[in-house]
């Protein structure tokens, strides 16, 4: 059998792989996208939903409020508005301690140039939130962010980069990647790819295609955990997450409400299959109660997992392979690279085609964890950060 | 974390459930039997322990209720009612973690072995109109009958295929149900094929006469049987308010306030497939069921499946299931050597033996007939999400091929009820669509809770794992 050969294989058809692909394939470029299972089969449709830019780690700011940029006009992009709504995203401060972190967090983004974080008082709160117990303080808001819905979104993607004129393969896994003279072949399930560009956006099992192409990377597959109760009046605010403890709460356009915020179960990449645990569910549950009354009448309808790549700082990996050339990474997005799927596909493509971005990537790259062993162990980060962190995840 | 860890947990207080928690009991372990109605007996057994029920065809049935109730209640089984187990999956510590609520109240129990005995459940059969208010199965108006003695006012009409659909008719006309039709819509080439398995059907000479009674029940009861019907439709605007039908390419009506639908059952596998059990396909029952081994063993290690969840063979076989399950339960955890394991096995697999050569002479009668299992495109084949069969086929025209690929791309089996009604529909208009058999396209995958579960109880599960600290400031 003779290869396939294009431009730019990509390895992994989630939102990324697809983001990318499209807009590899919008500049010029012959692209072929390998998906082991189906397009958005893993965490790219599993997630939360959330478009977050509140509380992301300095690294990641930049290109999330790129990405954002790119939500807020997703429909010209890839033909559906993805049920994006930029509702906001509001953190609570239930404490005045809390809302002193908030505070100490503002500065610290001030510092840098960044405006996009601003502390609200509690009238403000309650105005946007009228069905909130009385109690909290203040908050912090991104009121450009908000809310997408993942399966509408990964099947706008899948749709835009067939338009495109992507060679996309599902259902085919790729089990190895070589270079020779300056050309990669993939191998998969089903006969060999060729190109002199290669892209790896295979979600949790991104290292072991880093692996092939020489970068080791300390991953760890994680499953991020959400619920979904029965359809409730509308009530359409905000994403709300607390500075104090984890949780994330939505509400979709068709009522259902989305519960989640660190929730953790059990991955095993192997079998594709990721359980949940049911303490924590219970956990969030009690603190939605308590924070929103009238979800009293809620019913939990379905708990599920989904299987994410987890790097040591928290951050992901994007930018070019250090160990070959004609390589790129984009993954281990630790549960929240769901917003930043338009944004990265565009940084990968101006990688690929042009050799560098403006984009400030620095920070993210592949072999940061071989150089600061104390960074590889997991001793770092600031309170802020790990308060952040809670609702981080979904 | 809470509490103690059982032996076992039988989930289902039907024939299978009720026999093998007895049995299990009887030789020692420490056994729970879980089951969401008030009361035992499961499908078949319904208010066996209540009313007097009504007067039919099925008194055998109602003897060997009897037996069995009396049987648990002789046991040291811990029989719990109105208990709903909506999540069974690993615990920590290498025993299974149930999720249960009762009366409000949620609790987590430990057990090291389950064995999951929830029955069958009716197929859909969606012909166009079967979600018009006054349209139900036969199975859920037989519930109500031998729940509460109710039985639907005003004309009604049965239609579909099996033997169930004659007993519901058989019983519902004992209690002076006005059915003005019963349109069997077997198709006439299955009787000849089924004759082929006939003689094996002989060593059941019970069964067959039990059937060939309740085939003529409806006429002696002057209710119009219509054989071979080619295609059922529900009229009406806000609810049904008649019937239409082909036969012998002809179209007929009747009006009716009720039209009772069958299309016979299936195991009931929602429990099974959340616990892991990998599934096989029954060609011939044309159903998904989980893979077992002759003692009712699952490939997930001390999780078990007997009676109607593990392959339909009806009510008798189930209790035979059931105990052959439990002594497996006791053989491994050592209540029982396996050599009185295997003796005691071989009067249940005598017994059984009759009851399943019965099987392939009914499954190829009763099989499935596709043209109902298939809605027409404008008819809807997933009720929570609203999604017509017509919205799943232009999702395969997009590409999408695996049966979770359709899921996310429609949202059919991600509403309330998981599945559970649109479960046979879905898989079947993917495979047409894509011609390819129905085995081909696989299940849904199954989430925790099986059922809609209140926040308001979830979150006090919260509290059964982390009990509020009672210390006081020493
Ligand atoms: C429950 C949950 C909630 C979340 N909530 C949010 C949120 O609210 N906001 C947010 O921003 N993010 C959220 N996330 C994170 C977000 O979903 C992910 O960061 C993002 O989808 C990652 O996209 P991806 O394309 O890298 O990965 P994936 O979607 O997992 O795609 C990777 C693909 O690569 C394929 N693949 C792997 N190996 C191979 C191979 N060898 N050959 C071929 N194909 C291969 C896989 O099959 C997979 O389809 C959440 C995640 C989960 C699980």
């Amino acid at each position: 059998m003779t290869a396939v050969t294009a431009d730019v294989v990509v390895i992994g058809g989630g939102l990324h792989g697809c983001s990318a692909a499209l807009n590899m394939a919008r500049r010029g470029l012959s692209v072929v996208v390998i998906e082991k299972d189906f397009v958005g089969r893993h965490a790219s449709s599993a997630n939360a939903g959330g478009v977050r830019t509140l509380g992301r780690d300095p690294r990641e700011i930049t290109l999330s409020l790129a990405s954002l940029d790119l939500w807020h006009q997703i429909e010209s992009i890839v033909g559906s508005d993805c049920g994006f709504q930029a509702s906001g995203q509001l953190r609570l401060a239930e404490t005045p301690e809390a809302l002193a972190r908030l505070q100490r967090r503002v500065d610290m983004l001030t510092s840098q140039g960044f405006d996009h974080e601003e502390i609200i008082g509690a009238d403000e709160v309650y105005d946007i939130l009228p069905g909130l117990r009385p109690g909290c303080v203040g908050g912090l808001i991104c009121r450009r962010d908000g809310s997408a819905n993942p399966l509408a979104t990964m099947q706008a993607y899948r749709a835009v980069v067939l338009a495109a004129g992507v060679d996309l393969h599902e259902g085919i896994a790729a089990t190895g990647a070589t270079r020779s003279g300056g050309t990669w072949t993939v191998t998969t399930s089903a006969g060999a790819f060729e190109a002199p560009v290669i892209v790896n956006c295979a979600g949790a099992w991104a290292d072991r295609v880093a692996a092939w192409i020489g970068d080791m990377v300390p991953v760890t597959a994680v499953a991020p955990c959400a619920m979904i109760t029965s359809r409730m009046p509308p009530s359409l605010g905000p994403v709300v997450s607390t500075e104090s403890r984890p949780l994330s709460l939505k509400q979709f356009e068709n009522g259902t409400v989305l519960i989640s915020g660190s929730l953790r179960g059990v991955a095993d990449r192997n079998t594709n299959v990721a359980a949940i645990k049911l303490a924590p569910f219970a956990a969030r549950a009690a603190t939605v109660l308590e924070l929103f009354p009238a979800m009293q009448g809620a019913q939990a309808v379905r708990f599920w997992a989904g299987i994410e790549a987890a790097t040591p700082d928290g951050s992901p990996i994007i930018g070019p392979s250090a160990a070959a050339e004609g390589a790129f990474h984009a993954f281990g997005f630790n549960g929240h690279g769901f917003e930043l799927g338009p944004g990265c596909g565009a940084v990968i493509a101006e990688l690929v085609t042009t050799g560098s971005t403006n984009m400030p990537i620095a920070g993210l790259e592949v072999d940061r964890f071989e150089a600061d062993p104390g960074v590889a162990d997991g001793a770092r980060r600031d309170p802020i950060e790990q308060g952040v962190d809670h609702a981080a995840s979904t | 974390m809470s509490g103690e860890t059982i032996d076992l947990a039988v989930v289902g207080a039907g024939p299978a459930g009720m026999a093998a928690a007895a049995t299990a009991a009887d030789l020692g372990l420490d056994v729970r039997l879980l089951d969401e109605q008030p009361w035992p007996g499961g499908q078949i057994h319904r208010g066996v322990d209540r009313l007097a029920g009504p007067k039919t065809t099925d008194d055998p049935d109602r003897a060997a209720g009897r037996a069995l109730l009396h049987a648990l209640r002789q046991s040291k089984a811990d029989y719990r009612p109105r208990t709903c187990v909506w999540h069974v999956g690993p615990g920590d510590d290498g025993v299974f973690e149930l999720g249960l609520r009762c009366d409000g109240a949620v609790a987590l129990l430990r057990a090291r072995h389950v064995l999951l005995a929830t029955g069958s459940v009716e197929r859909a059969m969606p012909i166009p109109g079967w979600t018009l208010p006054g349209v139900m199965t036969a199975g859920a108006a037989q519930s109500m009958l031998k729940a509460s003695g109710l039985c639907p006012e005003g004309p009604i009409v049965m239609a579909g295929s099996g033997p169930l659909l004659y007993l519901c008719a058989d019983q519902l006309a004992a209690v002076g149900a006005d059915i003005r039709a019963l349109l069997d819509t077997t198709p006439r080439g299955r009787y000849f094929r089924a004759l082929r398995d006939l003689p094996a059907a002989l060593r059941a000479p019970a069964v067959l006469r039990r059937g060939l009674g309740l085939l003529r029940a409806p006429a002696r009861r002057g209710i119009p049987v219509h054989r071979h019907v080619e295609a059922v439709e529900a009229v009406g605007d806000l609810g049904v308010t008649g019937v239409r039908w082909r036969r012998g390419g002809r179209w007929d009506q009747t009006d009716c306030d009720h039209l009772l639908l069958h299309q016979g059952v299936q195991p009931h596998i929602n429990l099974p497939r959340l616990a892991g059990c990998a599934m096989e396909w029954d060609d011939v029952q044309h159903c998904w069921k989980p893979e077992t081994d002759d003692w009712g063993r699952s490939t997930v290690p001390g999780c078990w499946v007997a009676g109607d969840g593990a392959g339909i063979a009806g009510g008798e076989a189930a209790s035979d299931f059931g105990r052959l399950a439990a002594l497996g339960v006791a053989a491994d955890l050592g209540a029982l050597t396996r050599e009185e394991a295997g003796r005691r096995a071989t009067s249940h697999n005598r017994a059984l033996a009759p009851l399943l050569a019965v099987r392939p002479f009914l499954d190829n009668l009763y099989r499935p007939d596709r043209a109902f299992m298939l809605p027409a495109d404008g008819t809807l084949a997933c009720r929570c999400e609203e999604m017509t069969a017509g919205d799943i086929r232009k999702a395969v025209a997009d590409g999408c091929h695996a049966i979770e690929a359709v899921k996310q791309y429609t949202r059919c089996g991600m509403g309330a009820c998981q599945g559970r009604m649109c479960g046979s529909t879905v898989p079947e208009v993917i495979a047409d669509a894509r011609g390819v058999p129905v085995s081909a396209v696989g299940t849904y995958s199954q989430r925790t809770p099986v059922k809609p579960l209140p926040l308001t109880e979830l979150a006090k599960l919260d509290t059964v794992l982390n009990p509020p600290s009672t210390e006081t400031a020493a």
